[in-house]
């Protein structure tokens, strides 16, 4: 399978990422990370790229890391559609002071509009 | 977690438990300020709650899985619950959790052989009140925007929207 991730640095994608390369690397997937124009993110798109390497090494996994610019959501409907993509990895939101799942504005997007299959990670 | 927009003016007043009513059904419920005696109680109004009643995750599906989400809650928030008095079932449960910013977080459940009853409008109310009085001034939520019911219960005490451009509203109501 053709995975595709979107990462923008929040907790959860961070989450997501470790769990499918784990997967991938056992499943002999081949992973795309798409690193995402994010502006509620403290953390600078060079700075995460760091980190995606440091974790694909972890899991022994080569995969092919890209960076993103324009919307998120748009952009990875389009990356995953238009290049035929099996499958788009995202987290699967974070959890307010009450525990409720709360989905984010990317990954919302991401399944109202995209033909390819879609994974939120939890 | 982002900063909210508050209404202006204080919602309310709204009466502080303890409460004692009679419910559309003739059962005698009472609301009262949360405390631990009532944690086995409270365990299984959860522990036989239906499933689609569930909201963005929790209550959490399985048994101790629902004891961790309690004990955290419960710990650092303010809690009532109804009690249907001829039974001693904990059949409602309201919660304010603070969200380290000001603000506080409020989530509300009636399980689902009480609901319709009119039960959850004065538990929310008692929850209000009892908030105040322990210094709660901002309260947010957030609920689907489909379930029309909760966010009628929310509207008629006060509660206005924020956003709509998720699946979630997100609802704020100023206590003072």
């Amino acid at each position: 399978m053709r995975l595709l991730l979107g990462i923008g640095g929040s907790d959860d994608s961070w989450r997501a990422l470790s769990r499918t390369a784990a997967r991938a690397a056992e499943a002999g997937d081949s992973l795309t990370v798409a690193i995402l124009d994010n502006p509620d993110s403290e953390t600078t798109p060079e700075e995460i790229e760091e980190k995606v390497e440091q974790r694909l090494s972890e899991h022994d996994l080569a995969a092919d890391v890209r960076h993103v610019e324009g919307d998120p959501g748009a952009m990875l409907v389009e990356i995953a559609d238009g290049e035929g993509y099996d499958q788009i990895v995202l987290g699967g939101g974070e959890r307010s002071p009450m525990g409720k799942i709360r989905v984010g504005q990317v990954a919302e997007f991401v399944v109202l509009n995209a033909e390819t299959s879609v994974t939120l990670v939890r | 977690m982002a900063e909210y927009d508050y209404p202006d003016e204080p919602a309310g007043p709204f009466d502080a438990p303890p409460i004692e009513f009679e419910d559309r059904e003739g059962r005698e419920i009472e609301i009262r300020v949360y405390d631990e005696e009532w944690f086995d109680a409270l365990c299984g109004m959860y522990d036989t709650f239906d499933p689609a009643d569930r909201a963005q995750g929790i209550p959490p599906a399985r048994e101790e899985r629902v004891r961790s989400w309690l004990d955290v809650i419960l710990d650092e928030g303010q809690d009532v619950i109804a009690v249907d008095n001829d039974t001693d079932r904990v059949v409602g449960h309201a919660t304010l959790v603070p969200d380290g910013n000001e603000g506080t977080e409020l989530a509300i459940f009636v399980h689902q052989d009480y609901q319709g009853a009119g039960i959850g409008a004065r538990l929310i109310r008692a929850l209000l009140g009892h908030g105040k009085e322990q210094g709660v001034t901002k309260v947010w939520l957030t609920v689907e925007r489909w379930n029309h019911p909760a966010v009628n219960l929310y509207e008629a005490v006060g509660f206005e929207s924020s956003s709509v451009e998720s699946f979630e509203l997100e609802m704020t109501l100023r206590l003072d």
